[in-house]
């Protein structure tokens, strides 16, 4: 059994005299000890309400969570507010996007490194601090004595994600999930962020739930990638293969859409035509159908099912036939 | 093409860091942009890359004289565009126009689309009666591909990827030889990114225009220039066209740079060589002395590199370098070795700026 199963997801939020609105909507997915799986798509498209569903983040009132979020054989969902507190911090740990607004302005780093350590395992202030500086020397912060005693303003961006990652593994968390861990850095120091993270899941054996929007950074990390689009997820596969044959419209137009680097000079980019406002639900369609170059009567009249053939999962009428090049489309 | 539109001569924006209550003491300086040199072509596309606080939009500003150069010259057209003053200035901005990076902030939330087009024509005298100005505004939402129904809608109505087209439309409008765009697509989402690109580069064909990108997106960046300038602490470190600047970078920080950009395709990350930077970015307010990378740079020699602050130098045809040992790291004489990452001060009157992309929040994802 997966250390994480997550089935059949759904997060609706419901607002007085508002239609309800399907954030995220079947979403399921496994992660193994040592794994990490990539959660990719623009916004809107449910990876960080998904991250937050299972980490019991989202408000009781508004948000209706269903399905199932079955860590090491319990269901996440039905735990009660004080045991689900217990497993955050120490047997699941997260990563945020924006670390100066995750990070306490008014405390120390250290005491909040050493805050988790006391609460979860109990540790007496020296020892922790001792075990803080420890930690915040593993993920690569210089000096890290004097860095305790700092606030987070002090220090940057770099430093404060990679504090923020030291924080989720205090207790060592079997599971780590990391919501745009890279988003607001450099790209120098997002490759540091990045082969950090690498490091840990492959010496300590964390499993990882890498969300982000770059498909970059999912092409080097990720074991299995799951693309979202409009709450659910339309391709599923390994890294490898959902790189050579990327079969959905929507991936095969969002790698066609990427200026890449090793790419000669003079190649024109193909964008997807229109934007993700232009979404229609999923009921009775693809959410896709709008803007998809593939598009037939079919997808606007039915929801495409799921298909899980040789190691894919597929949610299209029409897919992408391997070698096909991309669709040449005028935006408009 | 080898006509010399824009040329910006030993560029220097410094800003005073200030404390104190009563008196304004001047405490220090941030060396935002620090002797820069560089020539536009007609009808070239320029870019201009680095990571955060290098100092690229300032420089882009400085140009337009958004923020006052503290020294060095900007020659345009071959006029002396820093020296001028009140309305010859104002006359000469016509033709230098600035695209914005965040499409929402730098249009004004009560304006219609109208009347943010017809604003600048009016201002410059080019509002030549209601037909002749109608037909323009048609022409110019033609052209970046928005409907005529457009005119009457306020910004919120539009995605960002419209948003931008509406920024695009009145830089247009006034028929500038130039236009500077800081971080025109950093905060779009990547399906529409490719849109915005491609049509800077149709407007580009059309109308002949000269561009100014500033990017941190180095695969943006290289996709749509002809040339790159790659800038670190307000400096340019090396300058080339960007087959040449790809295929082989000659500063150790170009050659990081690059490689740590990651590309989607399993197979080239998974065979790729990374070059890790150690720690961050020095301080622009207390740079390092010498060669500005040396502290971070994995081939710093023992000599020169701290000392003395190497210059741009043409080393091929077109390709130009500032480092002391960019010949012998080219040849392999130089191997690098590991630098232990120095502390970095923060918080010295420095402003992060973090570009945004991608969703921040729930209620973000919840408005798309």
């Amino acid at each position: 059994m997966a250390l994480l199963e997550v089935r059949d997801l759904s997060v609706v939020f419901q607002r007085k005299g508002e239609a309800p609105f399907h954030a995220v909507d079947g979403v399921s997915f496994d992660v193994e000890p040592g794994q990490t799986v990539g959660l990719v798509g623009e916004s809107g498209c449910g990876k960080s309400v998904t991250s937050l569903a299972i980490m019991g983040l989202l408000p009781k009132r508004g948000a209706k969570v269903t399905g199932s979020v079955t860590y090491d054989g319990t269901d996440l969902l039905k735990l009660s507010d004080k045991q689900m507190r217990d497993k955050r911090g120490s047997e699941l740990g997260m990563v945020f996007q924006d670390p100066l607004s995750s990070l306490n302005p008014v405390v120390p780093i250290g005491l909040q490194v050493t805050e988790v350590l006391e609460r979860h395992r109990g540790m007496p202030r020296k020892e922790a601090m001792i075990e803080a500086k420890d930690l915040l020397d593993k993920v690569g912060i210089p000096d890290p004595n004097r860095r305790l005693k700092e606030y987070p303003h002090q220090l940057s961006g770099g430093m404060r994600q990679r504090a923020l990652i030291a924080i989720a593994l205090a207790c060592r968390p079997k599971l780590l999930i990391a919501d745009e861990p890279t988003t607001a850095l450099d790209v120098t120091i997002q490759a540091q962020i990045l082969s950090l993270m690498k490091e840990l899941v492959q010496d300590l054996g964390t499993a990882l739930v890498m969300i982000t929007h770059d498909l970059g950074v999912v092409a080097g990390l990720c074991d299995e990638v799951n693309v979202l689009y409009g709450g659910k997820v339309v391709e599923k596969a390994m890294r490898h293969k959902l790189f050579a044959e990327p079969r959905h419209p929507y991936t095969h137009g969002l790698l066609a859409s990427i200026p890449r680097l090793d790419a000669p000079r003079g190649e024109k980019l193909t964008p997807i035509k229109g934007s993700v406002a232009d979404n229609i639900p999923w009921t009775s369609a693809c959410a896709f159908a709008p803007r998809c170059p593939n598009a037939l009567d079919v997808c606007r009249a039915e929801t495409p099912a799921e298909v899980d053939k040789l190691g894919r999962l597929l949610r299209c009428h029409n897919p992408v036939v391997p070698g096909t090049p991309a669709a040449e489309e005028v935006p408009v | 093409m080898s006509e010399t539109l824009v040329s910006v001569q030993d560029m220097k924006v410094h800003f005073p860091i200030k404390r104190g209550v009563f008196f304004d003491r001047t405490v220090g300086y941030v060396y935002a942009v620090d002797g820069v040199d560089l020539e536009i072509k007609r009808g070239e596309t320029y870019g201009l890359v680095g990571e955060s606080g290098c100092g690229k939009s300032t420089l882009g500003r400085a140009m337009l004289r958004l923020n006052e150069p503290t020294d060095g010259k900007m020659v345009f057209d071959g006029q002396d565009f820093s020296t001028l003053q009140g309305e010859e200035l104002r006359k000469m901005r016509r033709r230098i126009q600035m695209v914005f990076q965040d499409p929402l902030s730098s249009l004004d939330p009560r304006q219609s689309v109208e009347s943010i087009l017809v604003e600048g024509l009016r201002a410059h005298g080019l509002d030549e009666g209601k037909e002749s100005t109608a037909k323009r505004l048609r022409e110019l939402l033609a052209a970046v591909g928005l409907p005529a129904s457009a005119l009457r809608k306020y910004p919120h109505e539009f995605s960002g990827g419209q948003r931008q087209r509406i920024g695009i439309a009145r830089a247009l409008a006034l028929n500038p030889d130039l236009i500077v765009a800081d971080e025109p697509v950093s905060a779009l989402d990547v399906s529409v990114q490719a849109q915005v690109v491609n049509l800077l580069e149709e407007l580009q064909e059309k109308f002949g225009l000269t561009y100014l990108v500033i990017a941190h997106d180095l695969a943006v960046v290289k996709h749509i220039s002809d040339r790159v300038g790659v800038m670190y602490l307000g400096g340019l470190v090396e300058e080339a066209t960007s087959e040449d600047l790809y295929d082989e970078p000659l500063h150790p920080y170009t050659r990081a740079l690059l490689s740590a950009i990651p590309v989607p395709d399993p197979q080239v990350e998974d065979r790729r060589e990374r070059i890790l930077l150690a720690g961050d970015l020095p301080s622009p307010a207390n740079p390092p002395s010498g060669c500005r990378f040396h502290t971070r740079c994995p081939w710093r020699q023992e000599t020169k590199c701290d000392t003395e602050r190497p210059a741009l130098r043409e080393l091929k045809p077109g390709h130009k370098v500032a480092c002391h040992w960019a010949e012998q790291i080219r040849s392999g004489e130089i191997q690098p070795h590991e630098v232990k990452p120095v502390l970095v001060e923060e918080g010295d009157g420095l402003s992060p700026d973090v570009p945004l992309v991608g969703p921040a929040s729930v209620t973000e994802a919840l408005n798309p």
